[in-house]
């Protein structure tokens, strides 16, 4: 086969893999009719096959309307997501990036027995830790409120692995020029190790982020009022009644990420790859 | 003064040395604090919950263990997992390597690498609506199929509701994590050094013979660090299971993920913590054992 030939069957391949999207976008500007009329058998459970206007007859911006000026709840748990995301990133960056300038730079004496119980923690999956969080969280009372997603997540042990790697890709000589210098410790950190290492930080940023506006066995477990509920968990919610409502919801959930993922493009490249090194 | 400066420098350093040496634990100290609060001391306790009773909190010995083991969806939930994990990961791998192999060889993949990358980004919740649409019996999967006339009228499958669940999972699986494993083959498909490449092709290697002999041998750590991850990664499968399936999905489909979030919404907390820690134990022997077998390959 000719090059191009198999370049234009992976473009396909990776098509394929965008539709999702094209549907929410095409669904989320039809107008209600239209949109009963396509889904009217799936929701009466009916013998005939939905059809679907990829490209709508009437495109109508009525659903973002609602959505924006009649639909109050959809904001507070637009928030809510927001705020658990930015909370856990904010405070990993507080805990996790220091701790990875730790086993990076210093060569004490339990650093490879704690490296490796950091690496073993960040690959057990939640079912594993889910009751161990539930018996903690229980204990300061916190489950029912976002701080019960919120503290486990930042210390979570992932970031810091991520950052690591980024971390000892400095040259040693730098590190041991500022000593001489007369830099402190913490300067070597602030003034060295965060600008040149931006790279891994962000990488655990972007990866973070998709993450955690992803988040759903934690919530699920841990939220029972549902004002708290993050986006993820709101909108499997809205019955099929309301498709239109549900598709543009669904768009407006995609926008951050997919905001996230093109500016981000490189460094969650990097982050990918950076998480697959051995230690 | 030269000899005051240079006293001075030497003191600097000296202190330096002294702060370097604890400078680690200021570093360290809150991540450590909060993994220590967060998972490790309760991590103990559930292990000394999985020998306990649950109501009265007395001793019960491995009973725990014998419940758990003899329960009928504990084990139709492993079986799920294992079934789900050999089948996902050599498909997965396999297909991902194709691929990657493809791309090495094309100019300007940027822009195919991203499109296989997105659905990264896509929450599993804004999906689900897509999937219903896909998989239902009126779905869109039903209408190609007959439309190519693979499946006569009126025989229409309902995919999440009979084994066929299971596939749709797959589907979901291979779908999510094809661009991150593609990334990480590409990585080391060009980590491999275009010197040794081109010396195979100039003895007369063919594409195949300098694949399979050339690169494929310097590949083994990135197919370590691929299953690794994929197999944790398909734990995150339960996300759209869930979301598109509930609690009680078919049988099909049923997996280990499914079986923890019930017992704890059922509040059983003595089988999962002894299905934690069989489940925690499994998993830290399976990747011990996967290093083992890649290190004694290095050697």
């Amino acid at each position: 086969m000719s090059k191009a030939a198999i370049k234009a069957a992976l473009l396909l391949l990776g098509a394929v893999c965008c539709a999702p999207l094209v549907y929410l976008l095409s669904g989320s500007l039809l107008s209600r009719y239209e949109l009963r009329e396509s889904l009217s058998s799936l929701m009466n459970n009916g013998e005939e096959l939905i059809s679907w206007h990829l490209i709508p007859k009437y495109p109508t911006f009525e659903h973002y309307a609602r959505i924006l000026f009649q639909t109050p709840q959809f904001f507070v748990v637009f928030w809510n997501s927001m705020k658990l995301v930015v909370c856990i990133l904010a405070g990993q960056l507080l805990i996790a990036v220091p701790a990875a300038w730790a086993f990076a730079v210093y060569p004490f004496r339990l650093r490879k027995v704690l490296f490796t119980l950091y690496i073993v923690l960040m690959l057990m999956p939640f079912q594993v830790t889910m009751l161990s969080s539930y018996l903690v969280l229980d204990n300061l009372s916190l489950i029912d409120t976002h701080q019960a997603i919120i503290l486990p997540a930042v210390f979570s042990t992932f970031p810091v692995f991520l950052v690591y790697r980024g971390f000892c890709n400095l040259p040693k000589g730098l590190i041991e020029a500022a000593r001489i210098d007369g830099a402190s410790e913490w300067m070597i950190f602030v003034k060295i190790g965060l600008p040149l290492s931006s790279g891994g930080i962000l990488s655990a940023g972007v990866l973070g982020f998709l993450e955690y506006w992803n988040l759903i066995e934690q919530p699920l477990a841990f939220l029972e009022t549902q004002s708290l509920w993050p986006l993820s968990l709101y909108l499997p919610e809205i019955s099929l009644e309301q498709a239109g409502y549900s598709f543009v919801a669904s768009v407006i959930t995609l926008i951050p990420a997919v905001f996230v993922f093109l500016l981000g493009r490189e460094y969650l490249e990097q982050g990918i790859v950076a998480s697959a090194m051995k230690e | 003064m030269q000899q005051l400066r240079l006293l001075k420098k030497q003191q600097s350093i000296w202190r330096n040395k002294s702060g370097r040496n604890c400078a680690w634990v200021f570093f360290l100290l809150p991540s450590l604090f909060g993994v220590t609060v967060f998972v490790l001391l309760p991590f103990l306790d559930v292990v000394r919950r999985s020998f306990l009773t649950a109501v009265t909190q007395e001793w019960s010995d491995i009973r725990n263990y014998q419940i758990v083991f003899a329960n009928q969806a504990f084990r139709l939930a492993i079986q799920n997992t294992l079934r789900f994990t050999a089948v996902c990961l050599p498909l997965l791998i396999g297909i991902s390597l194709f691929l990657s192999i493809q791309l090495s060889r094309l100019r300007e993949i940027q822009l195919i690498k991203s499109m296989f990358l997105f659905p990264l980004a896509m929450p599993a919740a804004t999906v689900v609506l897509i999937w219903k649409m896909l998989f239902a019996r009126q779905g869109f999967l039903n209408g190609w199929l007959t439309g190519m006339g693979w499946l006569e009228e009126g025989q229409m499958i309902d995919y999440m509701g009979t084994k066929a669940a299971f596939w749709v999972l797959v589907f979901s699986y291979l779908w999510k994590n094809m661009g991150y494993t593609i990334v990480l083959w590409l990585a080391g498909i060009f980590s491999v050094s275009t010197d040794i490449t081109e010396a195979a092709r100039v003895d007369g290697a063919s594409e195949r013979q300098c694949f399979w002999r050339v690169i494929f041998p310097n590949l083994k750590g990135t197919l370590y660090t691929i299953t690794v991850l994929s197999f944790l990664n398909s734990f995150k499968v339960f996300r759209e299971a869930y979301l598109v399936a509930g609690s009680y999905p078919h049988e099909s489909m049923y997996l280990l993920q499914h079986l923890f979030n019930n017992w704890f919404v059922n509040l059983e907390l003595d089988k999962m913590a002894a299905a934690a820690v069989c489940v925690g134990l499994v998993l830290f022997a399976t990747i011990l054992l996967l290093q083992r077998l890649w290190d004694s390959e290095e050697r």
